[in-house]
């Protein structure tokens, strides 16, 4: 039984005149109804890229996408254009961050959420709206027929990232790819939106993908985590076991930057020193290495000269990861974990 | 929005009284005497000091210009002085409000020379803004489409070549190939609509008003096209293709309309700037526009006539800032005042 989602050695390349940008290089997941997968990794690391090629977004004329896409069997690489695009924010739908500057400044907030349902229904401009304030009651947005007929930008940044979910969420779709849908917002609203997102995935039973660098995040909403570094996944595996035995030093690197307020406050924050490479020329060996503290524990050299594969985890089944360590697991809980939160070293 | 008019439409009044009046001091403060261009090639130093008088301009030039802007206000009578009009009643010239004042080298009123060559510059803007704007703004969209393909640059390479070549150029070939040679369409003349229909109108600015068009039109298709790409790379450009929208509406829909908003100030000021700049076009089909009125004013040291020029099209450019500011608001919901 194949799942709902399966994405098979995703390639997103880029030609350039300076060579191949190999924005998301051999990426793979599965993903059921109902289920939530989280993609996390620095700017850059091609989230936002593998996700666009799920959508089928970018430009034939700019990128190469190849591998396999199978949304129920179908594999969305290989059909036509005109199919793609029935599929797209019908049965695929996607919700930006920055919703300022994903929404049309010239129409109004209805006029934007009530296209998003006149494609896909053969229905009148009034039905549309209609439909429109419907959903904008349905994510919370007070007075939704007096609103319907606001712009953009008399929308508060909450308010505009809740009428970017109604736009998403208009055509019932099984598969939602939330990109960064928190980034922009505060706390609480955050809090509010990720709930928001909870419910009505629970209502549609849709499959969802949420794109993020915040571990937070992800804890309160993904069952399944892959972390992307430099194009590739280099951890992935269910939520709990990626918070509570990450086997990837960038993964700790990853855990070391969140802030833990009700935990031990003496812990340190550890930011990952250097910058993500040159997805144009990348460092040899493991992409990491030229910021891994870790790299020296591998007897040979392996880091600066070899890619490690994608191989289970040293505890779990299903736990994947790309890292040339033997003892992964010790390493974090004799050196790691004792930076970041003395007070769970303790407790094991 | 109404206040807000108004406001604009009293600061552009403050301008254009500025403006007079550096017309006015500049005037005088060349070494020309206007009384000696105004009286002919012969002159008695008795005749100049009489058509001095006859214009007024013995008097200080302060006093010429406040009597001038009475004559904008109430009207006035030529010759200015009392004296000389009472001496022959018959030789008096009525100048009604808004009286630009009295041009000495065309024995008439400037109203009455801007009445007569106005209709022409308009129409002669009209037909070539129609042109440009419809030509540039198709081609703009076909090449940021096209982008990079042999469509693309063989329309931005020919509206180069457009915009290299001079007004004279481009207008000569038209008249002598097209009309004369060729005989495409008859010999461009400028027929008002009120004694040839609109037909014969618009085939009189045919071939002036492509010639303007075809030198605007480069600008407006590379404009276009720069505008056209760069919204697509817009976050809400991939919103509305996430949506699953076709392509034709994404561009039409949500990419034109946010890349046209700035020609709309542009083409406002380059329609304002050619109601009196289309002088080689003018020039070169006979059409007697305020451009060409403006050009022979200069030649003949013609006071009156500049001065009038210079105000009106001051206030056609005014107008023009204040109708694009207006349209603006309508545009782009962000800008709406109150």
């Amino acid at each position: 039984m194949s799942s709902f989602l399966s994405v098979r050695d995703l390639k997103v390349h880029f030609p350039t005149v300076d060579g191949i940008v190999k924005a998301t290089d051999g990426l793979s997941f599965d993903l059921e109804r109902g289920e939530t997968l989280g993609i996390v990794g620095e700017s850059g690391s091609g989230k936002s890229v593998s996700s666009s090629a799920i959508l089928g977004l970018h430009r034939k004329t700019s990128a190469v996408v190849s591998g396999e896409i199978l949304l129920e069997g179908t594999d969305l690489l290989k059909i036509s254009d005109e199919d793609m695009r029935r599929r797209r924010g019908k049965e695929v739908a996607m919700i930006f961050q920055d919703p300022l500057s994903a929404m049309h400044p010239y129409y109004t907030v209805g006029n934007q959420i009530g296209e998003a349902y006149r494609v896909h229904h053969d229905v009148s401009k009034k039905a549309a709206r209609a439909r429109a304030v419907e959903m904008l009651d349905r994510v919370g947005i007070p007075q939704p027929d007096r609103r319907v007929d606001d712009y953009p930008h008399q929308f508060s940044g909450g308010m505009r990232q809740r009428a970017m979910i109604a736009m998403g969420l208009i055509n019932n779709p099984s598969l939602l790819i939330a990109d960064e849908p928190t980034t922009a917002l505060d706390v609480t609203v955050q809090a509010q939106i990720l709930d928001l997102l909870q419910d009505l995935q629970r209502e549609f039973e849709s499959a969802v993908i949420i794109i993020t660098h915040d571990l937070g995040v992800v804890a309160e909403m993904a069952d399944d985590v892959l972390v992307m570094y430099a194009g590739r996944c280099v951890e992935y595996g269910t939520t709990k076991e990626i918070l509570t035995h990450p086997e990837m030093p960038y993964t700790w690197g990853l855990l070391s930057s969140v802030p833990d307020v009700l935990g031990d406050t003496s812990a340190q924050l550890v930011p990952i020193p250097g910058n993500p490479p040159s997805l144009l020329s990348p460092p040899p060996g493991c992409m990491f290495h030229p910021r891994c503290a870790h790299r020296d524990k591998v007897p040979g050299d392996l880091c600066r000269t070899v890619l490690p594969d994608l191989v289970p985890g040293t505890r779990t089944e299903g736990h994947l990861k790309r890292c040339h360590l033997t003892d992964p697991d010790a390493v974090y809980e004799r050196e790691v974990l004792p930076e970041i939160a003395p007070d769970l070293v303790e407790e094991r | 929005m109404f206040a807000y008019v108004i406001r604009r439409l009293f600061i552009g009044a403050i301008l254009l009284l500025v403006m007079s009046l550096v017309t006015f001091v500049l005037f005088f403060a060349s070494p020309v005497d206007p009384g000696r261009y105004a009286c002919g090639k012969n002159c008695s130093p008795a005749q100049i000091k009489q058509t001095n008088k006859a214009l007024g301009y013995d008097k200080p030039v302060i006093e010429q210009w406040t009597d001038f802007l009475r004559g904008v206000v109430v009207g006035r009578e030529y010759p200015d002085d009392p004296e000389l009009r009472a001496a022959a009643p018959q030789l008096v010239t009525e100048c009604p409000a808004p009286c630009l004042g009295y041009s000495v080298v065309n024995t008439s009123t400037v109203n009455a020379e801007i009445k007569e060559a106005f209709p022409i510059s308009l129409s002669l803007a009209l037909a070539a803004l129609l042109m440009w704007v419809s030509g540039g703004v198709l081609f703009g969209v076909i090449a940021a489409v096209r982008k990079g393909t042999i469509i693309d640059r063989g329309i931005v390479a020919l509206s180069l070549v457009f915009y290299a070549f001079p007004a004279f150029f481009i207008g000569i070939f038209l008249l002598k190939f097209v009309a004369i040679k060729w005989e495409l369409v008859p010999p461009p003349t400028y027929t008002p609509i009120a004694e040839g229909g609109i037909g014969l109108w618009l085939q009189g600015l045919l071939l002036p008003g492509l010639t303007l068009a075809l030198l605007y039109m480069a600008g407006y298709v590379r404009m276009t096209r720069a505008f056209v790409l760069e919204s697509m790379t817009e976050d809400y450009i991939r919103t509305a293709r996430a949506k699953g929208l076709k392509s034709r509406r994404v561009l039409v829909k949500h990419s034109m309309r946010a890349a046209l908003t700035p020609l709309v100030t542009l083409v406002g000021l380059d329609f304002a700037g050619l109601m009196g700049g289309a002088i080689i076009t003018e020039t070169v089909f006979n059409y007697n526009g305020l451009g060409k009125l403006a050009v022979e004013a200069n030649q003949t040291y013609d006071l009156p006539t500049i001065i009038g020029l210079v105000l009106l099209l001051g206030t056609f450019v005014i107008i023009a800032n204040i109708i694009v500011d207006v349209l603006y608001a309508v545009i782009d919901p962000r800008v709406r005042v109150g």
